[in-house]
């Protein structure tokens, strides 16, 4: 079997020594910060990304796995204790998981959100496995008129995901191409939008725009509400394990959690909150037990359901990145920049010419994931006091680290005057109800769709129809098209709106 | 005329105006053919598109009816400004002004100054507090990104180590 000597080869490299315990340290930071009250995975990502610059390629990415899976399960963390949603995703998981901690039954929702995790993990992983080698066959047959598509079909489902308004996120995606435009245009030379300045002539760097806008201005919001806004259940986490009631309620809502969100997080655009949302519905449409507890007030299955969605589709949505170097969402778009650091252009190349590493990340996975089962969930203790930690000892802490990080980037100052200008920004964006997600999306996605855009015109003599005329590029520009036309019909359209009221 | 939805009509205004400039940036660029692109071609296409984007987001701000009138309501100007203030403060005593002739201080001394800034944003301030909350990260930084990590600062002003 193909496949399994392709993860044998991957669990080889990820299973030396030095690797896992890069392994653990990205687990241990990432849960950390992710567990910081309105630290969210972008902004850990972000703000720990300085910490891998100095290790080799693959201990690296294996690293960035951990901080990955850290940020996120530190993120129900604080979902499930303080009723503070780090993330987009974890906003169902604090409907019925704050409910369980007000009713001192903490401990289960964490295990649940944990054991729910790890089981879906496995499962992404095996997934991931399978479908990669095959659809880096297919990602060879795409030309240049193909990436622009799935390019187009990736930023409309970033916007169909978006909380908010929808023309204001196509808003949002157009000016994140258009900043991902600033700096030296490869096929001319001409430093574009860069006043001259010479540090602009190599871009904005990604960092700075996700240390502004997810840090600072989260930051400053989150100050200007008052502290005593915030309730924290943390005496009352005893008893870790769930019971066999529990357990007998969790396991079927796993499976479906898991089986929905594999499917959905291949889907560009930010499967992982899709998943969690649609998994949270079907749980609440399921009948309920005698003596169960209804939804909303505490039941476990609304905890472990949309965790395992929400972890199998961060798992597959690797495929979208892996095979066709498109980051379906703001974290893997995050992934990208951190591999372009160390050298490595993510794409269906990326497993003929460094199997080892393609493999020793998919393995890497599921070793992170693992990690936090066995580590995390013992050190819950630790993590649940650093939220008794007050608030104003720890924002001086967050904008330093995020200062210092930027700085390492380039160890050059201006990189630091421009997070200050981004931290402004993005509390602009806040303040105008502008979600940030689809901007940095589209600010990794605008010079390659700007790139795929003029091969496929120069390839076409300028004909415009060279996009609807191939088959696969019409497809996934119908599909597009299909998508928005859903998302605009009335009776979806106050569906979704209710979705994201939820909160 | 009503604005309808403060919000929108600012995120329409802030569109529109980012659109246009760029839009306009981008003719300074050789605009090209659709089958040989110049470096404005693209540019100029996305920034039109949000302009326009911008200007149907004002016109339903004005338009269409909203509850409460979709307030922009206070902004936080304290933590605004001490958290950004104490961001460049980082940068300035990090780096130094060369141009300027402020000598780089070195990460210790920037530290201390970012947290005294930073923590004026929050609702209480302790002097004492604050002093040991730096003194804690000084060394923590120091062990993790200088030690540990072996990432290339100024540790120490200029003046003191040559």
């Amino acid at each position: 079997m193909e496949l399994f000597d392709n993860l044998a080869l991957g669990f080889g490299v990820a299973f030396t020594f030095q690797n896992l315990i890069y392994a653990f340290i990205g687990c241990l930071l990432g849960t950390l910060i992710g567990v910081l009250p309105g630290v969210g995975p972008v902004a850990t990502i972000a703000m720990l990304l300085p910490a891998t610059y100095a290790l080799p390629p693959v201990a690296a990415l294996i690293m960035l796995a951990g901080i990955y899976y850290g940020a996120q399960y530190g993120g129900s963390t604080t979902a499930i204790l303080v009723n503070l949603p780090g993330e987009a995703s974890s906003v169902v998981t604090m409907i019925d998981g704050y409910q369980m901690a007000r009713k001192g039954r903490a401990g289960p929702a964490l295990a649940a959100a944990g054991l729910g995790s790890f089981f879906a993990g496995c499962v992404g992983t095996l997934i991931l496995a399978a479908f990669a080698g095959p659809l880096t066959e297919v990602a060879f047959k795409f030309g240049p008129a193909e990436y622009f598509s799935l390019m187009i079909l990736g930023l409309i489902g970033a916007v169909v995901l978006a909380s908010g308004s929808l023309i204001k996120a196509v808003g949002m995606i157009v000016l994140g191409l258009l900043m991902g435009l600033i700096g030296t245009d490869v096929n001319s030379g001409v430093a574009r939008f860069s006043f001259d300045i010479p540090e602009l002539t190599d871009g904005v760097g990604f960092i700075t725009i996700a240390m502004g806008v997810f840090g600072y201005g989260e930051i400053i919001s989150n100050l200007s509400k008052h502290e005593d806004e915030r309730e924290v259940f943390t005496a009352k986490v005893t008893g870790l394990m769930p019971t066999a009631e529990d357990f007998k309620n969790m396991v079927p809502a796993v499976l479906r959690g898991t089986f929905l969100g594999s499917a959905l997080g291949i889907l560009p655009g930010g499967g992982a909150l899709l998943a969690a949302f649609a998994a949270y519905t079907i749980e609440k449409k399921t009948k309920l037990k005698p003596g169960e507890v209804p939804f909303g007030q505490g039941n476990i299955r609304g905890v472990a359901s949309p965790e395992s969605a929400n972890n199998s589709a961060s798992q597959t949505s690797f495929i979208p990145l892996l095979t066709l170097g498109i980051p379906p969402n703001a974290v893997m778009a995050l992934m990208v920049g951190a591999m372009t650091i160390h050298n490595i252009q993510p794409g269906p190349q990326v497993m003929t010419s460094n199997p080892e590493l393609f493999w020793g990340l998919i393995a890497s996975m599921w070793i992170g994931n693992a990690m936090l089962i066995i580590l995390n969930l013992p050190l819950i203790g630790i993590w649940i006091k650093l939220l008794t930690v007050p608030y104003r000892w720890l924002f001086p802490a967050i904008v330093l680290f995020c200062a210092i990080g930027v700085y390492s980037t380039n160890n050059n100052t201006f990189d630091i005057w421009m997070v200050a200008i981004f931290g402004v920004v993005g509390y602009s964006f806040i303040k105008l109800g502008m979600e940030p997600a689809p901007l940095l999306l589209g600010f990794i996605l605008g010079p390659m769709m700007e790139e795929n855009l003029r091969r496929a015109m120069l390839l076409s003599r300028g004909d415009w129809s060279v996009f609807v005329t191939r088959p696969l590029s019409a497809s996934l520009l119908a599909a597009s098209a299909v998508l928005l036309v859903i998302v605009t019909l009335p009776s979806i359209k106050s569906k979704r709106e209710e979705a994201f009221v939820e909160e | 005329m009503n604005i309808k939805s403060q919000k929108d009509f600012f995120s329409g205004l802030f569109y529109t105006v980012a659109g246009a400039a760029f839009a306009y940036g981008a003719t300074n660029y050789n605009v090209g053919t659709g089958a040989r692109m110049g470096p404005g071609y693209f540019p100029l296409l996305l920034g039109i598109l949000l302009a326009v984007i911008g200007a149907f987001v004002m016109f339903k701000s004005l338009t269409v009816e909203t509850q409460d009138g979709d307030k922009i309501g206070a902004w936080a100007w304290k933590p605004l400004f001490y958290i950004i203030a104490g961001n460049v403060l980082f940068g300035i005593l990090l780096g130094g002004l060369p141009n300027l002739g402020v000598p780089a201080m070195g990460l210790i001394a920037a530290i201390f100054g970012t947290t005294l800034v930073v923590s004026r944003a929050g609702d209480t301030f302790k002097l004492k507090e604050v002093l040991v909350l730096a003194a804690i990260l000084s060394a923590g930084s120091y062990g993790a990104f200088v030690l540990l990590l072996k990432l290339q600062f100024p540790v120490w002003p200029t003046f003191i180590t040559g």
